[in-house]
């Protein structure tokens, strides 16, 4: 129970939760231009590290295998959108859900299944050694993701202040009032998914660094998920700090309870921040609150 | 076969009211059902341990699940869960002495009980938040149940179902499984039947269509929200006790994870929200639909027609699965139930086309 320890889990955590609002960024660009909850956004984040390390295993540098990714996952994104989501707007949530769902179980068989299941090594150059701070070990990885992934939010806080940003709150505030104003809702919506694609890319490198390429890279769905419940489905700065919340209590409580209980208590905990949430707020700390009309 | 509304006038409101207005519908019911009842007379021990016996548990949990989502219209991604609830129950009450069908009856209530914590998700939200909220209780039910030593035995303990009876029959032989599977899958096929010609499921359909305008109506959300819970868990929770005993004949947490509560979703979606027919199409679809594709490929594979690696292989099943609920959704978002409705419409009138109102 002494500090260092205290200090390194919420180091380390804050930096995970970094990492994980990086998978959420993608969830929330897309609800924030469609109203669609994406549940395949680990099935991409995980296609986004298989494209990346597809690239590094011809002979590319990890920054060339990136921006390669990056293009690859943009229309990736397109063309999901283009095939599947468009031809279901104005269906149920429960049919939207569950085709982003069908899609993630399609994703976690096919790409697994063509380039191999075992897990893949990908390097970002940064070693792993861990960086020393007084008594406190950072995770080299974990600082690059975080660094990552402040600079996304930091693109994508900006990319809002464009023209084509503009476009998309406004996509986001009202579809039919945008129509009428001759903004491209289809447009709009094509590129957040596009954009959730870019994402993507970031979150399936820093990951699969992490962890190896594999499979498992869907179950990042989770933490984000709750990351994106807490912050606010709608909105970027909910999954930053969000992101933060999940990653520091995913971090200290298991670092604390784990040795009691027998192990794996992180998914408790990002269980309870769920329920919690949508017990007691559930548009989120930052989330736009919806009035309902008969 | 032949234009078969023919000489069909119902005089009586309890004839046009009853469960089969026509009979050509009643004796296709009786066909189905002669066909189960005989099912291991021409059926080999194979066919019917693998294939039939948990197309009929599994209908039935979908039967329970599409009561709760097409029915009642609250969205339930914990299912999963429920079912392990009634099995861990049941296979503890009967270890203990407690006889078979008072520990199915026990499993159901705790089931319902549980259940309904999920439902209380229900008053507060709904739609999407509703998705997340069940799917989280998902997660927890899953860590206690893997982590408390006393339910589970631990993490990758198998708890094996011991011998019971019911109704003074041991139920040892594959053949007493299947009819007890059979048994529980009439009940709750004609419970779902019922369901919406009694105050309770026009009470369920009203919350469904639009809760605030049910309200305004005089349907208390609170209560049937609730109810609904209930009833779907109840009848989820003695299934899962029922796929324990008759199929599995062991319970390990991994056979109820979140994996098993998509496939029920996906059961329901591919089947229709709503239907009864559509959950028994719907959970054989799930199945089967991947097993007999993959068949169709293997041979072509080992012929080399397709050049198919063995790691691609095993994950066909999952592409098609996931392939088919993406297909349903996109072509046919009523499900197998719409397409047989489709195929029964055209029959009925067949060949005088021009009569179909």
């Amino acid at each position: 129970m002494n500090i260092e320890f205290f200090l390194e889990l919420l180091a380390n955590g804050a930096l995970t939760g970094l990492m994980y609002g990086m998978v959420a960024l993608g969830i929330v660009l897309i609800y924030k231009s469609s109203g669609v909850l994406n549940f395949s956004q680990g099935a991409m984040v995980m296609t986004a590290g298989y494209v990346t390390w597809l690239m590094t295993s011809f002979g590319l540098s990890i920054y060339a295998a990136v921006a390669l990714g990056i293009v690859a996952m943009f229309v990736f994104g397109l063309l999901i959108e283009r095939l599947l989501l468009r031809s279901m707007v104005g269906q149920p949530i429960i049919m939207i859900v569950m085709l982003t769902l069908g899609l993630d179980v399609f994703l976690r068989g096919l790409v697994p299944g063509i380039l191999g299941t075992s897990p893949k090594h990908l390097d970002i150059g940064v070693g792993m050694a861990p960086l020393i701070l007084g008594d406190v070990f950072i995770n080299r990885v974990y600082l690059v993701g975080g660094v990552v992934a402040l600079a996304l939010f930091a693109l994508a806080a900006l990319f809002f202040r464009t023209r084509l940003g503009t476009k998309l709150r406004a996509v986001s505030d009202d579809h039919v009032s945008s129509w009428s104003v001759g903004i491209s809702v289809e447009h709009a919506v094509a590129m957040s998914w596009g954009l959730a694609g870019v994402c993507a890319v970031g979150a399936g490198t820093i990951w699969g660094t992490v962890q190896g390429v594999e499979w498992s890279l869907t179950a990042l769905l989770f933490p984000a998920v709750a990351v994106v419940i807490l912050g606010g489905i709608d909105s970027i700065l909910g999954a930053l700090l969000g992101g933060i919340v999940v990653g520091v209590l995913g971090s200290v409580i298991p670092g604390y309870v784990d040795p009691l209980v027998g192990g794996s208590t992180r998914d408790v905990v990002t269980s309870i921040i769920i329920l919690l949430t949508i017990m007691i707020r559930p548009y989120g700390m930052f989330g736009r609150e919806d009035i309902e009309r008969i | 076969m032949f234009y078969r509304l023919s000489g069909v006038h119902h005089t009586r409101y309890a004839s046009a009211r009853q469960l089969w207005p026509l009979p050509a519908d009643r004796w296709q019911v009786a066909a189905v059902f002669v066909l189960a009842v005989a099912a291991p007379l021409y059926m080999s021990d194979l066919y019917l341990s693998s294939y039939m016996l948990p197309w009929l548990v599994w209908s039935t949990a979908t039967l329970a699940l599409t009561l709760l989502m097409g029915v009642a219209g609250q969205l339930h991604f914990g299912f999963g869960a429920v079912m392990a609830i009634g099995a861990y129950t049941s296979i503890h009450l009967t270890q203990a002495g407690v006889p078979f069908e008072l520990a199915l009856l026990v499993a159901g209530l705790l089931a319902a009980l549980i259940g309904c914590l999920f439902g209380a998700a229900a008053l507060r939200v709904k739609g999407l938040y509703l998705v997340m909220a069940t799917l989280a209780m998902q997660f927890l039910v899953d860590w206690v149940i893997v982590n408390v030593k006393a339910i589970s035995g631990g993490a990758v303990a198998t708890l094996q179902a011991p011998a019971v009876e019911f109704l003074w029959i041991p139920v040892d032989t594959l053949v007493a499984r299947y009819y007890v599977a059979l048994l529980w899958a009439v009940i709750v096929t004609l419970l779902m039947l019922n369901i919406k010609r009694t105050s309770f499921g026009r009470a369920l359909v009203a919350v469904r269509d639009k809760d605030f305008a049910a309200a305004v109506i005089g349907v208390n959300i609170f209560k049937y929200k609730l109810l609904a819970f209930f009833t779907s868990s109840f009848l989820g929770g003695v299934t899962g006790a029922i796929l324990a005993f008759c199929f599995y004949r062991a319970v390990t947490p991994q056979q109820f994870s979140f994996d098993i509560s998509i496939q029920l979703v996906a059961m329901v979606l591919v089947g229709g929200l709503g239907s009864t027919i559509g959950a028994f199409l719907g959970a054989g679809f799930v199945l089967l639909a991947p097993i007999v594709l993959l068949n169709i490929v293997a041979p072509m594979v080992e012929a080399g027609w397709l050049p198919v690696s063995a790691s691609l292989m095993a994950h066909i099943p999952l592409m098609i699965y996931g392939a088919m609920i993406i297909g349903f959704l996109l072509f046919e978002p009523l499900g197998l139930a719409k397409i047989y409705d489709n195929a029964r419409k055209y029959f009925l009138v067949w060949p005088f086309r021009h009569t179909q109102s």
